[in-house]
């Protein structure tokens, strides 16, 4: 990755005298994310999860826009028709209430897609300013950033967000809050690292020369280099986030009811494990697919940055 | 390496620190009022404010940190609002049982990741290779929880083979011992409550293991697929020595340094995950505690179980890196970090 994140950079140490260097550049650029984009159209699982996620995130737009399209109304109780097993009618089953797993299940990627999203940009964008800051301004600086990071890595995450959700209260924002906020030192502790190697690089000594702030050099050559790191960290954090979220929904400690919520859809089936296996099974099958496509699609895309597993 | 050891544990202890300021921070300051949680909701306003003034919780919060953090180096992690016992007592009851829990996973989830990550870097792309790979990514991707459930609908429900949830026939209990069941029972030469006790470990620990599993295998694949490409490997191997000493004697030893260390740290992250399989199984460990007790707002069970946790992950964590530093002489021990 560093030979890619060099050759990308080339263009800007010759920049200042040469008129026609930011076309180049952009081009130099546009070729590293097309380069990437096609050794990634080659890993099929990868390109299969994209797939399946782009499904999900269909799903979850349309039910959110147009609920009617659902077979059944994912909230409305129908106790007669509590634990009616897989049927042609419901093709998941009901739940204790008598709604429709299936249109539950449907309705559930918004709230997993969302948290997964969600949590992600807060630990992402909070996380690679503290590890940019702390990496570039090195120092006392870099000490309590990453000292108060330690602390934070030194207890199990899903324990933190745990406790974090037993202060705040029940609800999606604040299991978006309490996930998002565990996960910042995996993304500081990365860029940090990323940064101290970038930060020794002639290009950004050129930049320092020519007199560029540190807000400017941090943000326009240093990050740019770490983004395939982070992009690839990005994606897989998705994929836990959700399941931290599912966990959280499973303790009882995510969503309101009635909301549908994979998590809380399997915790709530607990009680009824042997009389309504279904109950939980599907619910846990989306959030397994769900991870394992984004955990798919971070590995085929980190496999795609390196160039020394993309084959050309 | 004294200095070296001694200077990691002197790191850890502004960590520790911090872990308690953190997890007081999130119960005390962001947390509601336990009060009325705990009263029940028709408590008068006299009866919760005396229920605060007696539980410290009038206090500046300066003083109730540090009354906590006083408590806490003397081994006095406060009272359970519920049931008035000292919180370490009632963790330390329940230590055994998340701790046996933890090794027969770490156990299984080692023996059996690195058997698959080198049969499968031995076999690359073989059948195996597939099968291991797709272990490792299932693994990962599946909720624990979740993973339990189906082993409890498949073994207790179905297969009526294996008991669902507990640690133990209550009649078969061992008294006294160590409170690590499986040595009591064994010690005790009572197999017919050691098999009791083993079939009762059997599927959480299970559960418990499959995602170290996961990344185990996938860490002994990568790291025996590196020191299998190796000059000293290939020279091994032109000496006519037999593929098999070769996989084990001369590539398997390099490979497993990075293993170790993956192995130590999954250890660390079994006990967050003890949490769910604990309550998947109603196993009465510190996990299941710690669930039940964030439910009730019990706000000292919680503080001193968040910070019994965070000391053994530290813990762990310290002897990887000795065991880490030991094992690879090219790991100066005056290293500023491991």
């Amino acid at each position: 990755m560093a030979e890619a994140t060099l050759q990308a950079n080339e263009p800007q140490k010759q920049a200042q005298p040469d008129p026609e260097s930011a076309p180049k550049q952009a081009e130099k650029t546009e070729s590293l994310w097309k380069d990437v984009w096609y050794s990634l159209r080659q890993n099929i699982p990868a390109m299969v999860s994209l797939f399946v996620i782009l499904l999900l995130a269909i799903v979850a737009i349309v039910t959110y826009f147009w609920p009617q399209v659902l077979p059944y109304d994912p909230y409305a109780q129908d106790l007669s028709a509590s634990f009616q097993p897989p049927s042609a009618a419901h093709w998941f089953g009901t739940d204790q209430q008598g709604r429709d797993i299936f249109s539950r299940v449907l309705i559930g990627s918004q709230i997993s897609l969302t948290v997964g999203l969600l949590s992600v940009a807060i630990s992402l964008v909070i996380g690679v300013v503290l590890g940019a800051v702390a990496g570039y301004k090195g120092g006392i600086v870099d000490t309590i950033i990453m000292r108060i990071m330690d602390m934070m890595l030194a207890t199990p995450s899903i324990l933190l967000a745990i406790a974090f959700m037993a202060a705040l209260g029940r609800g999606i924002d604040k299991a978006i809050i309490a996930i998002g906020f565990v996960s910042i030192p995996e993304y500081a502790r990365i860029v940090r690292s990323q940064v101290l190697a970038v930060k020794q690089s002639d290009y950004v000594a050129a930049a320092r020369v020519i007199g560029d702030s540190d807000a400017v050099i941090i943000f326009k050559h240093v990050l740019p280099n770490v983004m395939p790191s982070i992009i690839v960290r990005a994606t897989l954090g998705i994929s836990s986030a959700i399941l931290d979220a599912a966990a959280l929904g499973f303790l009882g400690l995510g969503v309101q009811p009635p909301a549908a919520e994979w998590g809380d859809m399997l915790g709530r089936g607990r009680n009824y494990i042997f009389a309504a296996p279904y109950a939980m099974i599907f619910p846990g099958l989306a959030i397994t697919i769900t991870v394992l496509a984004f955990n798919l699609l971070g590995d085929g895309i980190r496999d795609a940055f390196d160039p020394k597993a993309r084959k050309r | 390496m004294l200095k070296y050891v001694l200077k990691r544990i002197l790191l850890a202890i502004p960590v520790l620190l911090g872990v308690s300021i953190i997890v007081f921070l999130i119960m005390r300051v962001f947390s509601a009022d336990p009060a009325p949680v705990v009263l029940g909701q028709h408590a008068t306003e006299q009866a919760m404010e005396a229920w605060r003034e007696a539980n410290g919780l009038n206090d500046p919060l300066i003083v109730q940190y540090f009354n906590f953090l006083g408590g806490a180096l003397t081994g006095n992690l406060g009272e359970s609002y519920y049931t008035h016992t000292p919180v370490t007592q009632e963790l330390l009851s329940r230590f055994p049982a998340t701790i046996e829990l933890a090794l027969v996973a770490i156990i299984i989830a080692s023996v059996v990741g690195v058997a698959l990550g080198v049969l499968s870097a031995t076999h690359k792309n073989s059948v195996i290779d597939g099968l291991s790979t797709i272990i490792a990514l299932v693994g990962v991707s599946m909720p624990i929880f979740w993973l339990g459930v189906l082993l409890i609908i498949f073994f207790a429900g179905y297969l009526h083979v294996l008991p669902s949830s507990g640690r133990m026939d209550p009649l078969l209990q061992p008294v006294g011992g160590t409170g690590f069941y499986l040595l009591d029972t064994l010690l005790m030469g009572d197999f017919e409550a050691f098999s009791d006790a083993v079939a009762h470990i059997t599927l959480p620990a299970l559960a418990l293991s499959m995602y170290s599993l996961a990344v185990i295998t996938r860490m002994t694949r990568s790291s025996m697929l590196e020191t299998l490409g190796e000059d000293y490997v290939r020279t091994a191997r032109a000496k006519g020595l037999k593929k098999r000493r070769v996989d084990i004697h001369h590539a398997l030893r390099n490979a497993m340094l990075p293993v170790t260390t993956v192995i130590g740290l999954q250890l660390g992250s079994l006990l967050g995950g003890a949490m769910l399989t604990e309550t998947v199984f109603a196993w009465p460990g510190i996990g299941k505690f710690v669930v039940d007790s964030i439910l009730k707002s019990d706000f000292p069970v919680v503080q001193g179980a968040v910070l019994l946790i965070g000391t053994i992950f530290i813990i762990i964590n310290l002897v990887v890196d000795v065991i880490y530093a030991y094992l690879d002489p090219r790991i100066s021990y005056s290293k500023e970090e491991g």
